[in-house]
């Protein structure tokens, strides 16, 4: 019977719809890896999805050489702004949930404006308020930025992860004779390890991937990854060496897929438990 | 160790709102294990909170031994609480469950591994002392909580309804269990139920609420057998106490309730003589068990026949139900003694128990006052050994 069903037509055709889906999404990948580790003349001479004629790992040096100190800017400037904007965000939550204020609910919903505003609005004022603090064109400046925008965020995940914990958690541990932040580090921090998972996705993959305030708060050498490919892709002068392009974008890219690869069944399992309602 | 009062204590939500809890006068003895008892709704569990200053009290005073803790931290009443939910920590075992109270308290390492020996010894928890509160079932996560709170030995305890999660066999045994407990450990405890089968076997005194003010606060005996008004009357027992509208006529001097089943008639004269209620509507109040067959000869009370229309059988009685006065009235009987349907009874009552309620207000009228309700309690035990 369970045979039988197996080579069913239906069968069959889910899984190769499932499959032609798949190849779609991938192709580009493979294009991209495939033009890497190709040789400018082959790439002239070649179709896209060609086999290289000989692998050539030409391209992934240049593109370190002219984009590896970036990457480190981007290192720089992700880790700090995702842990910051992870820890407050779950501060906040920790408060918004569990020790309501008169007006903490208007200060959620105002908060909570701060998840559709969009990038450029914030940009002037961001710049004026980094330039009063003589943080302008600093990785200082450009994580502050990072963190206050991704704020809105974090606090979100992490206050309605913690309005599905009972409020009987909190009033047992204060009777215990535990405090604000024994609280909140001894119980529910170890309770969050889902919704830290999400958020740290999240803030890294948004981070890491942001281009407007890294081009606009960072200027020179500070400059984030995503600039940094940006410039080199755009440039105008000279021959394109599109293995450089594709090799330098596979590196600006790799971060945020390990952290997907990595980190990613926490992703779901955040998403699904129904933590995140957002 | 310690005794309770409550001297006038108010809470509000906010000008405007309904109080939620309304002049609450209360005082129990070291020792004591006081119910909280009401529906939903009545405040029990938010003057339970005030007790334990996770909510502010607007007025009046909380007292522990004579002194005011209603602007004290939750931390620093010595209050010990078992939540309905349990509230266990769920990333810790059950062992640092017990000892988390402890450890903030700074004791030594030594004198926490002693006190949750000890502890787990009393509750036999012993083997799950490891565990995750994730992987134990819901009578031993309602022991750890009870360990969790017996481990600081505080002057008092408070329940917040702690055994409605549990199933009914198993709620039954943890009742029992916990009386013991409290027999032998002595510790003053409040207990917030809904369940008036609880309220009945586990306290030595009983406060029935309902919307945030107290409606009657005594011994369960007192709270049984004298409820101050009909709300009380209703809520505690079960079967609950029949209630039989009517007009009462005066005779010869004698206040008389007239009863009729359909087929017989029969005055039944009552035992209160208060002038004034005479032709005024009221509600009678007569308890399942207090409903019985006649005896073959008469012994003076007045009897009525009555048809049979429902017979439930629960075990140890046989609830056995008759129409008096057009309303379904519910009779305690012995599982040998239950009719078939359909079958006509001689039923009799005691005059001297039946109560009389305001129609209107619900009050109790022509009360007896304490020592006479307590005379007439112990004619209830008589009355049942007939």
């Amino acid at each position: 019977m369970i045979n039988a069903q197996r080579f069913t037509f239906s069968r069959v055709a889910i899984y190769a719809t499932l499959i032609l889906a798949a190849a779609v999404y991938l192709v580009p990948l493979v294009v991209m890896l495939l033009t890497s580790f190709k040789t400018p003349e082959d790439i002239r001479t070649g179709n896209l999805l060609s086999w290289p004629q000989v692998i050539d790992g030409i391209g992934w040096i240049k593109a370190w050489d002219t984009v590896g100190g970036y990457f480190w800017n981007s290192v720089k400037i992700t880790v700090p702004a995702v842990l910051i904007s992870t820890f407050i965000g779950a501060m906040n939550g920790y408060v918004l949930s569990m020790w309501r204020f008169r007006g903490s609910q208007l200060f959620f919903g105002l908060l909570l404006f701060g998840c559709f505003l969009p990038f450029q609005t914030v940009l002037l004022p961001a710049s004026f308020t980094i330039g009063k603090l003589g943080l302008a064109n600093t990785t200082t400046g450009l994580v502050l930025v990072h963190v206050v925008y991704g704020l809105a965020f974090t606090t979100l995940f992490f206050r309605n992860y913690y309005v599905s914990i009972p409020d009987a958690l909190v009033k047992a541990a204060r009777l215990d004779g535990a405090g604000f932040f024994t609280i909140f580090g001894r119980i529910l921090l170890p309770m969050s390890v889902p919704i830290v998972m999400v958020c740290l996705i999240w803030q890294f993959t948004q981070i890491w991937n942001d281009f407007l305030f890294g081009v606009v708060f960072a200027s020179g050498d500070a400059q984030p990854i995503t600039v940094a490919l940006n410039n080199l892709v755009n440039t105008s002068t000279g021959a394109k060496e599109y293995n450089v392009d594709m090799a330098a974008a596979m590196i600006a890219g790799l971060p945020t897929l390990l952290v997907y690869i990595f980190a990613g069944k926490y992703f779901l399992r955040g998403l699904t438990s129904g933590a995140v309602k957002g | 160790m310690a005794t309770l009062e409550l001297r006038n204590v108010n809470k509000t939500y906010g000008k405007g709102l309904p109080d939620t809890l309304k002049n609450i006068e209360l005082k129990i003895d070291d020792g004591e294990f006081l119910i909280l008892v009401g529906p939903s709704g009545c405040g029990k569990s938010t003057l339970m909170n005030c007790i334990a200053g996770l909510e502010t009290i607007s007025g009046g005073a909380i007292l522990v031994d004579d002194a005011d803790i209603s602007g004290m931290s939750p931390k620093d009443r010595d209050i010990a609480m078992v939540f309905q939910s349990y509230a266990l920590y769920p990333t810790m075992s059950v062992r640092d469950n017990i000892a988390f109270g402890l450890k903030i308290r700074k004791m030594s390492a030594a004198a926490i591994d002693e006190e949750v020996a000890r502890v787990s010894k009393l509750l036999q928890i012993e083997h799950l002392l490891s565990r995750k509160p994730g992987q134990l079932s819901g009578g031993q996560q309602q022991r750890v909580a009870m360990g969790r709170a017996l481990a600081r030995r505080p002057k008092i305890y408070l329940f917040d309804e702690p055994l409605s999660n549990l199933d009914a066999k198993l709620r039954v045994e943890m009742r029992t269990e916990m009386k013991l407990m409290h027999q032998r450990l002595k510790t003053t405890t409040v207990y917030v139920t809904h369940d008036q089968i609880e309220a009945m076997t586990l306290g030595d005194k009983v406060a029935v609420m309902k919307d945030g003010i107290i409606q009657q606060f005594g011994t369960p005996k007192q709270i049984y057998n004298d409820p101050a008004n009909l709300f009380v009357a209703s809520f505690i027992g079960s079967p609950p106490m029949n209630f039989i509208p009517l007009r009462l006529q005066r005779r010869d001097g004698r206040l008389l309730a007239l009863l009729d089943s359909g087929q017989a008639r029969c005055e039944l004269p009552l035992g209160m003589q208060d002038a004034g209620l005479e032709d005024r509507d009221v509600i009678v109040g007569i308890r399942a068990e207090q409903i019985v067959l006649a005896p073959a000869e008469a012994n003076g009370l007045p009897v009525i026949r009555a048809e049979v229309q429902v017979v439930e059988p629960t075990g140890p009685d046989t609830l056995v139900f008759v129409t008096l006065n057009g309303i379904k009235v519910c009779c305690r009987m012995a599982p040998d003694d239950a009719p078939a349907v359909g079958q006509s009874l001689n039923l009799q009552f005691d005059p001297a128990k039946v109560l009389l309620f305001d129609a209107n207000t619900g009050e109790r009228l022509g009360a007896m006052s304490s020592p006479q309700a307590q005379g007439r309690a112990d004619n209830v035990a008589q009355f049942k050994g007939r």
